[in-house]
């Protein structure tokens, strides 16, 4: 071990990641002492300490209702998108039909497909049907985003399930029924709710279809936040993203939390 | 060593398996050929055979995951060939067990008593029972993973029988064992199944698990059986070549057949032997291409000088081998023609014979089986 510390291949590998850390790592973090900045504006480093944007952002009616309604959009996407990605996962692994390779391509194209694209698309559709600015058509739009993360995360539990567990569950009296809810769900479980949580992520920090499907009477906290930072510079919003960074850390912690009491077959 | 001392249903009693004319074809290519198997109540029967020669296909429309192309499944006089596998009342022991890992060992057991809606007090109490007859007391809290491999397959077997059902299926459930403990286990298995009584179709390409454990072992071979019958039937008197390569070791001396009616001559190059009629285990076979299949215990290794006693048949053969195996010494032998042979003598004897001695071979006219060839 002490030997290959100093080699070559070491040393650049330390170097990339001590790059990537800086780049992608610190930035997020800073985020954090701007949030108890005593100053008026944003700044780093902050001159002095106070709770007062914290306060402010607990108080704040725009900053609670958009907390509110990222949640709830979040957390109806996350159900949504679990129960279709789900079955669109057990249609992938284990049905046969024609068509199944293109469908499998279209239920993954938001992967692929620009966000801003699909953003468009989106609004213009969804004008028509006169479904912005609520709660339903953001939870449709960010369904069909979060469906990918769900149907793959789903589709390996699956994949990797052995197929004998259901085979000696019918040869022990239960009908297809049965099987699922006795043992193919509750062994792909830990693929559901992994799904379930990035489902959640993906719906909880989305701005950009956001910003097309929102309006000033119906906005989700990321939106909110970037029209504040667009309009007054106050740490406000630091101690915003903080928040959020604070929901989706705990959220990614659960996904590990998940994947560690699966049961080892 | 073979089970015959089990009950065994009477013959006038309903047969609790018959597969009539049972086939399945994968596009086209036959893995089970017109399969006809009649098993009686409480009856042991192997399924034995090569990979690929259907067993396990025979088994899995047993149970029903494969619908066969042809033919009948009867269960207890009750036809079915289109009952869905959880509603046809057998049970199964797979290769891996195939237990439910989110589920206790109890749980497990508890699972088909779940699915037939039996009152918890029952379920309670009969999950005790399989678990007390399975010698698992006390383990019934553990998940499958906390338990060891011979732990794993008696909660396997357990759950399979707790429900009574009308017959035990199981497909090489000792495979993925080292030869210890499968050898505990097959007397385990016998001896659990014998106490419920049980019908058991058990698959296997282990010849000496099959010797060991059956009534009856049926042998496949390209999807169909080539032999029916108990161990000692395919031991002593094989139908063919294929049975007697297949169950136990033996020596295959080719020839031509010339019958007489009562037994007849088999000649290959110079030599000539007798065969007794004994050795036609009762079967008519035709002239030309036949062999006289020999087991190495009734293969005489003889000095080449030696007067030939009446009654017997004899090759000679050049000793190639000379190998220790404890109780035993087997004798590896080329005969003139290049073939080899196998003979066995008992280690006490002091070990006459050196690689390299010329020999005789000789055998009773009486011993082994002259099968066709080909």
């Amino acid at each position: 071990m002490s030997d290959s510390w100093r080699s070559p291949n070491r040393v650049l590998l330390v170097a990339l990641g001590g790059l990537t850390v800086f780049f992608l790592v610190v930035p997020t973090l800073i985020i954090v002492p701007m949030g108890f900045s005593s100053s008026q504006i944003l700044t780093f480093p902050p001159p002095g300490w106070s709770l007062q944007w914290y306060e402010k952002m607990l108080t704040d009616r725009q900053w609670t209702t958009g907390f509110l309604n990222s949640f709830q959009v979040a957390t109806v996407t996350a159900i949504v998108s679990t129960v279709l990605g789900t079955m669109a996962a057990l249609g992938m692994v284990r049905g046969r039909f024609p068509g199944k390779s293109l469908a499998n391509a279209l239920i993954l194209s938001p992967l692929i497909v620009p966000v801003i694209v699909i953003a468009i698309g989106m609004f213009s559709l969804y004008v028509r049907w006169k479904i912005t600015g609520s709660i339903v058509g953001l939870v449709a739009a960010h369904s069909a985003l979060a469906i990918p993360f769900v149907m793959i995360n789903v589709a390996t539990g699956l994949r990797t399930l052995d197929r004998n567990l259901e085979m000696a569950a019918q040869n022990l009296g239960a009908g297809p029924g049965r099987t699922f809810m006795r043992v193919t769900f509750p062994l792909i479980l830990p693929g559901v709710l992994t799904g379930a949580l990035f489902a959640f992520l993906t719906s909880w920090d989305e701005v950009v279809v956001a910003i097309f499907l929102t309006t000033a009477k119906f906005r989700t906290l990321p939106v909110e936040m970037w029209e504040q930072v667009r309009q007054v510079v106050d740490p406000t919003v630091a101690a915003v993203a903080t928040m959020v960074l604070a929901v989706t850390t705990t959220v990614l912690l659960l996904v590990f939390v998940v994947r560690r009491q699966a049961p080892a077959t | 060593m073979s089970a015959t001392s089990r009950p065994v249903g009477e013959a006038g009693q309903r047969p609790a398996l018959v597969l009539r004319g049972l086939t399945k074809h994968y596009g086209g290519v036959p893995a089970v050929a017109g399969l006809d198997l009649e098993v009686r109540r409480g009856e042991f029967v192997t399924l034995l055979g090569p990979s690929g020669s259907g067993k396990t296909t025979t088994l899995r429309m047993i149970a029903g995951f494969t619908l066969q192309t042809g033919g009948t499944i009867e269960i207890d006089g009750v036809d079915m060939s289109r009952v869905p596998p959880y509603r046809r009342d057998v049970g199964m022991i797979f290769q891996n067990y195939a237990l439910f890992p989110h589920m206790t060992a109890a749980q497990n057991i508890a699972f088909p008593l779940e699915m037939r809606r039996v009152p918890r007090s029952e379920i309670k109490r009969r999950v005790a029972d399989a678990l007390a007859l399975v010698k698992l007391t006390g383990f019934g809290e553990r998940y499958p993973r906390q338990l060891s491999g011979g732990q794993q397959q008696r909660v396997a077997f357990a759950r399979a029988v707790v429900f009574g059902p009308r017959l035990l299926l199981m497909d090489e459930p000792l495979g993925a064992l080292d030869k210890k403990l499968r050898e505990a286990l097959q007397l385990e298995v016998m001896h659990f199944s014998r106490q419920l009584g049980a019908t058991v179709i058990y698959v296997t390409h282990d010849q000496e698990e099959a010797l060991v454990m059956s009534d009856r072992i049926a042998i496949f071979r390209d999807g169909r059986i080539e032999q029916l019958g108990t161990g000692e039937d395919l031991y002593n008197r094989p139908v063919s070549l294929f049975v007697a390569d297949f169950i136990g070791e033996s020596n295959i001396l080719r020839g031509d057949f010339t019958g007489n009616g009562d037994g007849g001559w088999l000649t290959r190059g110079s030599w000539r032997w007798q065969v007794g009629s004994a050795s036609m285990a009762g079967r008519e076979i035709a002239d030309g291409a036949a062999a006289w299949v020999i087991r190495p215990e009734h293969l005489r290794v003889e000095s080449s000088g030696a007067a030939l006693s009446d009654g017997r048949n004899a090759i000679d053969a050049d000793v190639k081998e000379v190998l220790y195996l404890g109780a035993t010494r087997k004798i590896e032998l080329t005969l003139p023609d290049g073939q080899t042979a196998v003979g066995r003598e008992s280690a006490e004897a002091g070990g006459i014979w050196r690689s390299g001695d010329r020999v005789r071979l000789s055998w009773a006219i009486t011993d082994g089986v002259v099968v066709a060839d080909g």
